[in-house]
């Protein structure tokens, strides 16, 4: 394997994304690259296997991620390019970081009075004329909106994008109920017609390739197969969908931000999806979790400024969109709904997790990320942001997570709300290993290396004396008997003897002449 | 001024070199350098894996071994680091504290304590990629990280620019993490070399010849990822480098 085996991306077309003005438009959701090569096709990488309860092995499946060359490096262009082009938008504006401490403090603020804000919120909303519900947890939701489209006899709803609404598992639980689920965003359309789960919070099949759309539209929808131009593929989905957007009974949307002063949601989207799920149908519903709460309208221009230039580089969305009051001879409900927020917001090393716009700013971010694919996570939240947030949900199931990352703290750094993602990281690992939730031969191998580490005697032993240093080196290197680290890597060279035998040779017991000698050595070391 | 030197465990097995020339650097200086003979790890290994309790007898140790000096000074911005914000395994007396804050990272301990002016001996006429530990950058912040819209500043680089013929290229990824993660390394190997893979891809096209970094383990992995795909470059510690190695 040479460097220069990688796959190669092309630049796109210049004919396409150009703006009003006639310019190329510069901002990611208009610069997605075709792969160069277009022969042999690659398989798409499936994500991480479900096994119940059982700890997810993200590493196998990101190792099945690596192993399609062409997915994984469109996957990774993709994401460098939007966070290369969240660098330029944020560095544009110089009040940039005061923005994000800014937006941290109004959560801080918010989350820290919640039940004011949230009764606050309901109080707003009731007088608006909304009919306002409340869910304990993803079932309590599901079972909510049933409910209220059972109520109607509503047949097909149409929805937009909403991480909530995958949390609480809402697609599966309504393929139950004989009423149809159409998602509105492209590519969550994309994923619900493939059955996958999005892989990421913003570009749910940021994950698959031109060609991966075009064989799952081709066995869909009845498209051409070979054709994975990008402009006759969401013209197709539209022409597909928009039909059944005009004839559906209902429509939900999730939320961005919740204004308690006002009670009204707020939606941010590129697509316009969310609009036409909140104002073509005459039953309207709007799923909040409860931490997307900000006290006043005011403060929504904080948190507009930086969530699209933090996902995609853009100064803000195509559309944003309030939600407030029911249209005359429409009804619209709004279901606010905890699922595990108001356990989270009382762990103390955790809490300011809540305060996630869902920009995925810190996936794009993230090395381990671009090089695994979200579904490699096997949760709703992939990349750091779900590595902190998944094992609150169950943390048998996502204790693997957290040790999916080289807490480099790039994620951190781009965050528009500042939460030490990197940090929670690491305050996971140490939770996780107390209550016994890491494998025991890990657990038992870091054990093993305390108990050298903290004997002179029994480290010297490990690493050796200088002619035996080769045979033990490695083994002491990876503390680790299955030595992963030769698999990919050469192992280093041994050098033959340790600094510590070296000073014991060259400094001990002559201290007053070795600094002369050292000094004249320099140079040649 | 009394200097505890620490050499973390993997220099002291993988590259002694290190430790000598940061030995012979800080001497050079003027300083009175003393290696207490009996001392290991900083714990990380443990800490970073979240087994704080298996860190905490090594972490005694640690101190033991280093109390009373007025600066711990350590060719490694990870150690730095994980002593001065993680090693809280053991009960926080003065004594740990005092140990905690006087630890220094070589580049920083030059840069912003002895604010050396010139390294009037060295030399290094070779075009270098210089790169940064993440616990270097992002924890005790070596340099502006590519994500913040603040004013650029880069000590190890001020340090390289008082090197006559170096010549220092730029990476299309400045600070993106080559893999290493410490036990991540091992435990994920499969996506920790493919970031090894194309952090020395990156470094190649850029056209350095060496690799130049504040951290031997970063240097070690992507030494081997390297020498894996076939890619001819070489990697060196700053601390040789400051000292007058030549090649």
């Amino acid at each position: 394997m040479s460097i220069e085996d990688q796959p190669r991306l092309s630049e796109p077309p210049a004919e396409s994304a150009r703006g009003q003005d006639g310019r190329p438009l510069q901002h990611a959701e208009a610069a997605t690259k075709p792969v160069a090569v277009k022969a042999p096709r690659e398989a798409q990488p499936r994500g991480a296997k479900i096994r119940g309860d059982r700890p997810i092995d993200q590493a196998e499946a990101a190792e099945r991620f690596l192993a399609a060359p062409l997915h994984q490096a469109a996957h990774d262009a993709r994401l460098w390019d939007l966070r290369t082009k969240r660098d330029t938008a944020a560095f544009g504006i110089p009040e940039w970081e005061e923005l994000r401490e800014l937006a941290s403090a109004i959560k801080t603020h918010t989350l820290s009075r919640l039940d004011h804000y949230l009764e606050q919120f309901e109080a707003a909303a009731k007088a608006n004329g909304v009919h306002v519900h409340w869910a304990a947890d993803g079932a309590d939701h599901n079972r909510i909106v049933h409910g209220i489209l059972k109520d109607h006899g509503a047949r097909s709803l149409i929805k937009s994008k909403s991480m909530l609404t995958e949390e609480c598992g809402f697609r599966h639980y309504m393929a139950t109920t004989g009423i149809e689920v159409i998602e509105t965003d492209l590519g969550e359309r994309i994923q619900q017609l493939d059955d996958e789960e999005p892989s990421h919070v913003v570009v749910p099949a940021v994950h698959k390739t031109r060609f991966d759309v075009a064989e799952v539209f081709a066995r869909t929808m009845g498209t051409d197969p070979e054709n994975d131009d990008a402009k006759y593929l969401a013209e197709s989905q539209r022409m597909h969908t928009r039909p059944l957007i005009l004839e559906a009974d209902a429509g939900l949307t999730g939320c961005n931000f919740a204004i308690a002063e006002t009670g009204t949601v707020v939606t941010c989207t590129n697509e316009g999806n969310a609009d036409l799920s909140g104002n073509v149908p005459k039953l309207q519903i709007h799923s909040i979790g409860i931490e997307k709460l900000i006290p006043r309208i005011e403060h929504l221009g904080v948190f507009l400024r930086l969530l699209s230039r933090s996902a995609l580089g853009s100064p803000i969305t195509q559309y944003t969109s309030h939600f407030r009051a029911p249209r005359k001879g429409t009804e619209m409900h709004m279901v606010l709904v905890d699922n595990g927020r108001s356990e989270r917001l009382g762990m103390e090393e955790f809490w300011t997790s809540l305060k996630c716009i869902r920009c995925g700013a810190c996936m794009n971010t993230c090395p381990v990320y671009r090089r695994s694919g979200g579904l490699s996570y096997g949760a709703t939240y992939s990349g750091p942001i779900g590595l902190i947030i998944d094992p609150t949900f169950n943390k048998r199931k996502y204790s693997t997570l957290p040790f999916s990352s080289t807490m480099n703290g790039s994620c951190t750094n781009v965050c528009p709300v500042k939460i030490n993602i990197h940090e929670q990281i690491f305050a996971w690992r140490k939770v996780l290993a107390e209550e016994h939730q890491i494998p025991l031969l890990k657990q038992g191998m870091m054990k093993a290396a305390g108990q050298v580490l903290s004997r002179p005697a029994a480290y010297r032993a490990a690493i050796g004396a200088a002619d035996s240093a080769l045979k033990v080196l490695p083994r002491f290197a990876v503390y680790n008997p299955l030595n992963t680290w030769g698999k990919a890597r050469e192992m280093p060279d041994s050098p033959g003897r340790s600094f510590h035998s070296w000073y014991k040779q060259n400094r001990m017991g002559k201290k007053a002449g070795a600094k002369t000698s050292a000094a004249k050595k320099d140079g040649a070391s | 001024m009394r200097i505890g030197l620490f050499v973390p465990c993997y220099v002291d097995a993988f590259e002694p070199e290190v430790g000598i020339a940061t030995l012979e650097l800080l001497e050079r200086l003027g300083l009175d350098v003393e290696y207490p003979f009996d001392q290991t790890c900083c714990g990380q290994p443990m800490t970073n894996t979240g087994c704080h309790a298996e860190a905490a007898a090594t972490e005694a140790l640690f101190v033991r071994n280093f109390t009373g000096f007025d600066y711990v000074v350590t060719p490694s911005g990870s150690c730095a680091h994980q002593v001065r914000e993680h090693l809280t395994a053991i009960p926080q007396t003065p004594e740990v504290t005092a140990v905690r804050e006087r630890t220094y990272e070589l580049v920083e301990f030059l840069h912003d304590v002895l604010k050396v002016e010139a390294f009037p001996w060295a030399r290094f006429p070779h075009k270098v990629a210089y790169h940064s530990n993440c616990n270097a950058l992002r924890g005790i912040h070596h340099a502006k990280p590519s994500e913040l819209n603040a004013p650029a500043f880069s000590k190890p680089l001020d340090l390289l620019a008082k090197v006559s013929g170096i010549e220092v290229v730029k990476l299309a990824r400045p600070d993106e993490c080559c893999g290493f993660g410490g036990t991540f390394s091992v435990f994920e190997p499969a996506v920790s070399a493919k970031m090894g893979y194309d952090k020395v891809a990156d470094q190649a096209r850029a056209g350095a010849d060496y690799v130049v970094s504040a951290d031997s383990s970063c240097l070690m992995h992507q030494k081997g990822c390297a020498d894996r795909v076939g890619v001819p470059l070489k990697f060196i510690h700053i601390a040789r480098i400051l000292n007058g190695a030549t090649a």
